[in-house]
């Protein structure tokens, strides 16, 4: 006799999830910062989330930092930082893209407010990260 | 494409503004704890903002 699992961890999620179901939310996460939610129909989490990524990279943009390149450094931690910080201007999504097409490019110097301007891209990217997390919670049934 | 200049603190104050209000939303489950969450992790950048300026400027003598 087959037994009947059930999942007694809390917030886990029912056990078929189709793909279709969190893949293109959050791909449109991913894409376009705040889409995924507005997918779900999680319109006002959507806004704050498009509102505060979209403010964070526009802000690094406008104190112009720079955008990280997937190249090998001089060393090994300096290699890490590239391909990391590549990675995390990536995760901005269609910003990220639309910057580089346009031909946005700011070469590394000295400076508090250059050096904010990176971390803010990079920021933008990471929180862009936890966004998509957040969408494919949600529509997984993990969380509502 | 303008070029802005902010401070220190401005510029901390936005990343601690921007960030505190994706983790609160990314975070927790319900309206009030996402809001909680978030306040209290602007909060937290808040003070750790003021409190390491406080530290770097009498470390410096």
């Amino acid at each position: 006799m087959a037994a009947q699992t059930t999942s007694t961890v809390p917030g886990a999620a029912p056990a078929d999830v189709p793909l279709t179901a969190w893949l293109w939310p959050v791909v449109a996460a991913w894409l376009a910062p705040g889409a995924g939610h507005f997918l779900l129909k999680r319109n006002g989490r959507g806004v704050l989330i498009c509102v505060s990524v979209v403010a964070m990279f526009f802000l690094g943009l406008f104190m112009r930092g720079v955008m990280f390149t997937p190249e090998k450094g001089a060393d090994y931690l300096t290699s890490v930082i590239n391909y990391g910080g590549f990675a995390a201007n990536l995760s901005a999504g269609a910003l990220y893209l639309l910057a580089s097409m346009f031909g946005y490019s700011q070469i590394d110097m000295a400076g508090a407010v250059h050096d904010y301007g990176t971390k803010f891209l990079v920021t933008a990217g990471l929180l862009n990260v936890l966004a998509m997390v957040d969408v494919w919670e949600i529509a997984t049934g993990r969380k509502d | 494409m303008p070029k802005i200049n902010l401070s220190h603190f401005e510029a901390a104050f936005l990343f601690s503004l921007f960030t505190s209000i994706v983790m609160g939303i990314t975070s927790k489950n319900t309206q009030d704890e996402r809001l909680k969450y978030g306040a209290q992790c602007f909060v937290y950048f808040i003070v750790a903002l003021f409190g390491i300026g406080w530290a770097m400027r009498l470390g410096h003598g």
